[in-house]
């Protein structure tokens, strides 16, 4: 339903003028629309979602068990306990590993992946894809389609020691892991885990770097092409700095993930924590403390700790792409 | 995809796509991309297909061979998943929450959107950098205290509960998409519905919003996948409710550990895969373009 073009081609200027000062004088339908219109949604998502974020900052400070109605204000308390808590210590530390490896392989992964499918192709003639690559454009994105508890379970039970099928590929192939727990070994639980991780996550930022070095004008590859730049050198000095905001971007929302990970270790590991506590996450631990232990007043202030961690992590982000000759600011 | 189609109905008439020569390093080079291509492809799907395969198998089967095709293809893991370890209640559950939210988040967020985007009126910043605020800082904080709020209005452990949550959280991904698209069209259709009398109202309904058709199935898509996929919110505030699909695979393999339906836990798995997946394949050129629509903004 739009509006045929003949009504659109009679305003005249007297007309426009007379709307104009129509729509300064506030009628039952401007203050009905309004009202609706912003009124629901502002009030659903202030209950919702502002109202708990705040609320958050004050019950970190008590000791709010959530089942009674009365709460202590405990000051820091919580704060202290927290870290001198060696559980929660040993899970912020595997955080800190997620958060150094999971964007660092998974952006280079995709951005290789996006980099083979859209200069791939022949080096004569127009700058060209990968001959038939949108096949494996759309393969690699089916992962993001799955729900992460699905994948969680699927990869448990490829991973599973006797009927598995990573042991039933390793052995097939003459390597001898017969019965090796990858989930259940401390050494192993946390790589698998990242990998599982990874595997969720290429496609999709694959896609949005494919799209992003599709929307840098050909012109720019063409010089770089006459200039006698080869394909390496055109990746790394011309696509990677032309979607630098799309890998910035991809770098914060891949590192706020990696600082969460409560799915993929929840569905991976059935007894949390997995070996030795090796794969134990902030966000399983403030959940186990609120929800089995009681102490909401403790795990809200681990959900303010998650948070802060995560502003910082933003924040080093822009402020390295910056420092390296980003655009200001950028955008998320 | 379309780029590339412009590239080529842009080129001079009269230009003979000639066929180059390829160099001899042009071959290296594109046999290299299509094999590393195709490895990261089979990695991506082996594990589905294994999946699927294995959820025909019985626990016998599974166990003695990783590879061995399933003796018979019966849906005997199917039938139990769905009805005994509720599978079948959960997904039409999940139908139901995921609509229902995802209607009234597209509703609610392309009127605020709609608000903010094309109407200057105090407060209007304000608005603007709280949903930003609600973009950033991590689901996790909110969970406790929500749990609360949840409480106190009696809707905890509620399917309607769940829904309100879902638009909540799903709302300022929507507002931000939708304020750019809304701000982007053209202003005088608006001014000329108001000249022919149209109120707010329906300039709202009958021309902006058929108008940010193409905005609103972008984001419909990655709001249905979000909410589809959630997890965190429903085993916060539903674990004692009638459970959501994600929730109640994630409790079958829980109590799994130990017992053995692993064929049952397979076909629990793709239940929940396909669906999304086909419907992915069939629409994913739609989806490819929001996406590069998503990120030039």
């Amino acid at each position: 339903m739009t509006l045929p073009p003949a009504t659109v081609s009679a305003r005249d200027g007297s007309l426009t003028a007379a709307a104009a000062r129509g729509r300064r004088k506030p009628t039952l339908d401007r203050i009905s629309f309004m009202a609706v219109f912003l009124g629901i949604p502002l009030a659903i998502y202030l209950l919702f979602v502002i109202w708990p974020f705040l609320q958050a900052f004050y019950y970190s400070l008590t000791d709010w068990s959530g089942f009674s109605n009365t709460s202590n204000f405990v000051g820091l308390d919580n704060y202290a306990r927290i870290f001198t808590d060696d559980l929660f210590l040993k899970a912020l530390g595997n955080n800190i590993i997620l958060l150094i490896v999971v964007p660092l392989v998974t952006v280079i992964l995709s951005l290789v992946l996006a980099t083979l499918v859209t200069v791939g192709g022949s080096s004569k003639g127009q700058i060209k894809g990968l001959k038939n690559s949108s096949f494996y454009r759309v393969v690699s994105f089916f992962p993001y389609t799955i729900p992460a508890v699905a994948i969680g379970i699927m990869w448990g039970q490829i991973y599973d020691p006797s009927g598995g099928l990573l042991n039933g590929v390793l052995n097939a192939v003459g390597l001898n892991f017969k019965d090796y727990a990858w989930l259940g070994n401390a050494s192993t639980a946390m790589w698998c885990s990242i990998f599982v991780i990874i595997w969720g996550f290429v496609g999709f930022y694959m896609v949005l770097f494919i799209a992003g070095i599709k929307g840098i004008p050909s012109e720019i590859f063409e010089a770089a092409r006459i200039d006698g730049a080869g394909r390496f050198r055109t990746a790394v000095s011309i696509t990677i700095p032309m979607i630098r905001d799309n890998i910035q971007t991809a770098y914060v929302y891949l590192g706020i993930f990696a600082l969460d990970a409560f799915v993929y270790m929840a569905s991976l590991f059935p007894n949390a924590g997995g070996p030795e506590n090796t794969t134990l996450v902030m966000s399983q631990q403030l959940f186990f403390t609120a929800f089995q232990r009681g102490q909401f007043g403790m795990a809200t202030a681990m959900g303010v700790v998650l948070a802060v961690a995560t502003l910082i992590f933003a924040g080093l982000v822009f402020l390295v792409n910056k420092l390296t000759g980003g655009s200001e600011g950028g955008r998320l | 995809m379309t780029l590339l189609k412009q590239q080529r109905a842009s080129a001079p008439a009269g230009h003979v796509e000639r066929e180059a020569k390829s160099a001899p390093v042009d071959k290296v080079v594109g046999t290299v991309s299509h094999v590393v291509l195709a490895i990261w492809s089979a990695i991506v799907v082996l594990p589905l297909l294994w999946t699927f395969m294995s959820s025909f198998k019985t626990s016998n089967e599974i166990f003695s061979s990783p590879f061995g095709l399933p003796g018979s293809w019966k849906l005997d893991n199917y039938i139990r998943a769905w009805s005994e370890a509720g599978i079948g209640a959960a997904f039409m559950n999940s139908v139901l929450v995921v609509c229902v939210s995802l209607v009234l988040v597209m509703l609610l967020g392309s009127m605020c959107a709609y608000v903010l985007a094309r109407f200057k009126f105090w407060g209007s910043r304000t608005v603007y950098w709280l949903m930003l605020a609600g973009l950033t800082f991590p689901v996790f904080l909110a969970m406790v205290p929500l749990f609360g709020v949840l409480k106190g209005i009696g809707l905890l452990n509620q399917l309607p509960g769940l829904i309100i949550t879902y638009v909540a959280f799903a709302l300022p991904f929507t507002v931000f998409f939708l304020f750019s698209f809304f701000k982007n069209l053209p202003a005088e259709i608006a001014e000329a519905a108001a000249i022919d009398g149209a109120g707010d109202w329906r300039t709202f309904f009958q021309i902006m919003l058929p108008m940010a058709r193409p905005g609103l199935a972008s984001v419909a898509i990655f709001n249905f996948l979000g909410l589809w996929n959630q997890f965190l919110i429903p085993v916060t505030i539903n674990a004692g409710g009638p459970k959501v699909l994600s929730q109640e695979l994630a409790a079958f393999a829980q109590q799994m550990g130990y017992a053995v339906d692993f064929g049952a836990l397979f076909a629990a798995v793709t239940v929940t895969v396909i669906p999304v997946l086909i419907a992915y394949i069939l629409f994913q050129r739609q989806l490819q373009g929001s996406v590069s629509q998503g990120t030039s903004r």
